[in-house]
């Protein structure tokens, strides 16, 4: 056992408190300050109301930024499924040289600053596609996002076919199934899980990216996050604001809620 | 179920791939690595090629050239030199941050909590993590704002926050990127032998002997593990700077800014926070902490 004094556990327990202090009460004004009745938000609040609520659910651009930005991680999600898989099942069915190599190629659009990613993307697009007479447009966004999107699925699906049984598959091909057939009705079924996982934390990262949407989406289009970055600044409408990032903080947490709930489901299967 | 298949030759594809699992690797990973190096890898070299071009001063076009102008600017400009310094403060300030909070959180997790806490504290750690980056940027930009909830709050003390500056950057990043340095840091302190603690106890070491003789050594991989995301994104972060900044400038606003005005500088600015993170995986690998990732 560690033995610590009565003094240092008091002061332990203190710290955490405090960490969870600073790490939710952020949260909590900013959920508090959507019903905030006054036009710029602060603390304390005076009025609550749920008027902000009702101006952003019928504010045309709000509702093309939600619509942008599931589109966008729509896109991204299957994109990334696919790729991401085809990337696991290589990885984990052989050994061949450049497999660390092919690793941190996946892993690298998410380790590099989201601003240098984002500037490559766009120089790309801007400097050398389009005077070459091809204007990527809306695509671009989506190109990038899935980019970054591959290794969540990649590692939960990754993870998944480690610890399942090889000798079935086997089994399957012995018995005369094709490698579709064999993939369908036996491989497939032992992974969805986590495939449905990953699915879904790949749509939450991209529904919740900014930085390397700044520089990919074409001009006028915004995403959820991108409306807010563009109207933080302005003082007038910062309630508005609050609603929108609540509902960010919602619909970014119900995709990993779920995608926790299927990883539980798997480990008790 | 029928017995055709079973002859050789009915499914010529199966068979083949079966029989050659090269081409089988190849087939899984022509589509992702074409994806990925295409598109990725592509666009970096790409940019690095843009860092040695130039902007045409009467068109304000990018012009194809080689010039080392634009790495020239960066390591000469005084503005540029101290934002590179003041960039690598901040996020080695992130880190330490972190640290420092995530050893007596890991410890109060792992050997004083009950399980049932344990489990809530480690839930309560991970869930902001996907609140939302730009949310939580605007959440702390509330929160020391003039009339936000901090000033409120420390009112009672006579205690005026500092306003939008490096200090409230340097807390924004620690907000953003703490779980990322909690989570390996409990995980490493719950794997601790138990008897350690008993052994060094047994010898007479009290609580905060054991801590620093004992727990920090064993834990060392797990911060350098941790340190790589905080040190790194906090490297590449400009909206924190922005929103809770007021005039502090980082690596990333500078190549944000230039992006349209001058490509070729942003690009070749782009190439230091690349070099930074870098090296710092390159340190961190040579003493095996990223086996634990």
């Amino acid at each position: 056992m560690l033995r610590l004094s009565k003094l240092t556990r008091v002061a332990l327990g203190i710290v955490v408190l405090s960490i969870l202090f600073f790490m939710y009460t952020p949260l909590m004004v900013l959920i508090l300050n959507s019903f905030n009745e006054s036009q710029i938000s602060g603390w304390p609040i005076d009025n609550f109301s749920t008027k902000w609520w009702e101006f952003a659910r019928s504010y045309q651009p709000i509702r093309d930024a939600l619509l942008n930005s599931v589109l966008v991680a729509t896109g991204a999600m299957v994109i990334a499924s696919v790729l991401g898989t085809l990337v696991a099942f290589a990885m984990k069915g052989f050994s061949f040289f450049g497999r660390g190599t092919v690793n941190i190629l996946v892993v690298l659009p998410i380790a590099l600053p989201g601003v240098v990613t984002g500037v490559a993307f766009s120089n790309t697009y801007s400097n050398f596609l389009t005077p070459m007479g091809f204007n990527i447009g809306y695509f671009g966004m989506i190109v990038a996002h899935s980019t970054f999107c591959i290794v969540m699925v990649f590692n939960n699906v990754f993870a998944r076919l480690r610890r399942m049984n090889p000798n079935l598959q086997e089994a399957s091909a012995d018995l005369g199934a094709g490698l579709w057939q064999t993939f369908r009705l036996v491989t497939f079924p032992q992974f969805r899980t986590s495939f449905a996982a990953g699915a879904l934390l790949a749509f939450a990262l991209s529904f919740d990216e900014v930085v390397v949407t700044i520089f990919t989406a074409p001009p006028g289009v915004d995403t959820l996050p991108l409306w807010i970055l563009k109207e933080v600044g302005r003082p007038n409408q910062a309630s508005v604001v609050n609603v929108v990032a609540t509902v960010v903080i919602l619909l970014s947490l119900i995709p990993v809620y779920i995608s926790q709930r299927l990883a539980r489901a798997q480990e008790d299967e | 179920m029928s017995t055709k298949s079973i002859y050789k030759g009915s499914r010529p594809i199966s068979s083949f791939l079966l029989r050659k699992p090269k081409v089988r690797l190849i087939s899984l990973l022509s589509l992702p690595m074409t994806w990925i190096v295409g598109v990725y890898i592509v666009s970096l070299f790409l940019l690095l090629i843009t860092a040695f071009w130039n902007v045409d001063p009467f068109t304000s076009r990018v012009r194809p050239g080689f010039t080392l102008e634009n790495f020239i600017l960066i390591f000469t400009v005084p503005a540029y030199i101290a934002t590179s310094i003041r960039t690598l403060f901040i996020a080695l300030s992130v880190t330490a941050i972190c640290v420092l909070l995530a050893v007596p959180l890991g410890i109060y997790m792992a050997k004083i909590a009950n399980p049932r806490l344990r489990n809530f504290l480690a839930v309560a750690i991970t869930l902001p993590l996907w609140a939302g980056y730009l949310v939580k940027i605007i959440a702390m930009r509330l929160v020391f704002t003039e009339e936000g909830f901090f000033n409120w709050f420390m009112a009672p003390f006579g205690i005026r926050g500092p306003g939008f500056s490096i200090p409230i950057v340097i807390l924004t990043l620690t907000y953003l990127w703490f779980p990322y340095m909690a989570l390996p840091v409990y995980t490493a302190i719950r794997q601790i032998p138990p008897n350690l603690f008993d052994a060094s106890s047994d010898m007479g070491a009290k609580g905060f002997t054991t801590v620093y003789r004992v727990v920090i050594p064993l834990i060392v991989p797990a911060i350098i593990a941790g340190s790589v995301f905080t040190f790194s994104l906090s490297l590449g972060d400009y909206l924190a700077a922005r929103f809770t900044g007021g005039a502090t400038q980082m690596i990333g606003s500078i190549i944000a800014a230039n992006i349209n005005l001058n490509p070729p500088v942003a690009a070749a600015y782009s190439m230091i926070p690349i070099a930074f993170v870098v090296i710092y995986l390159m340190v961190a690998r040579r003493t095996g902490s990223l086996e634990r990732m």
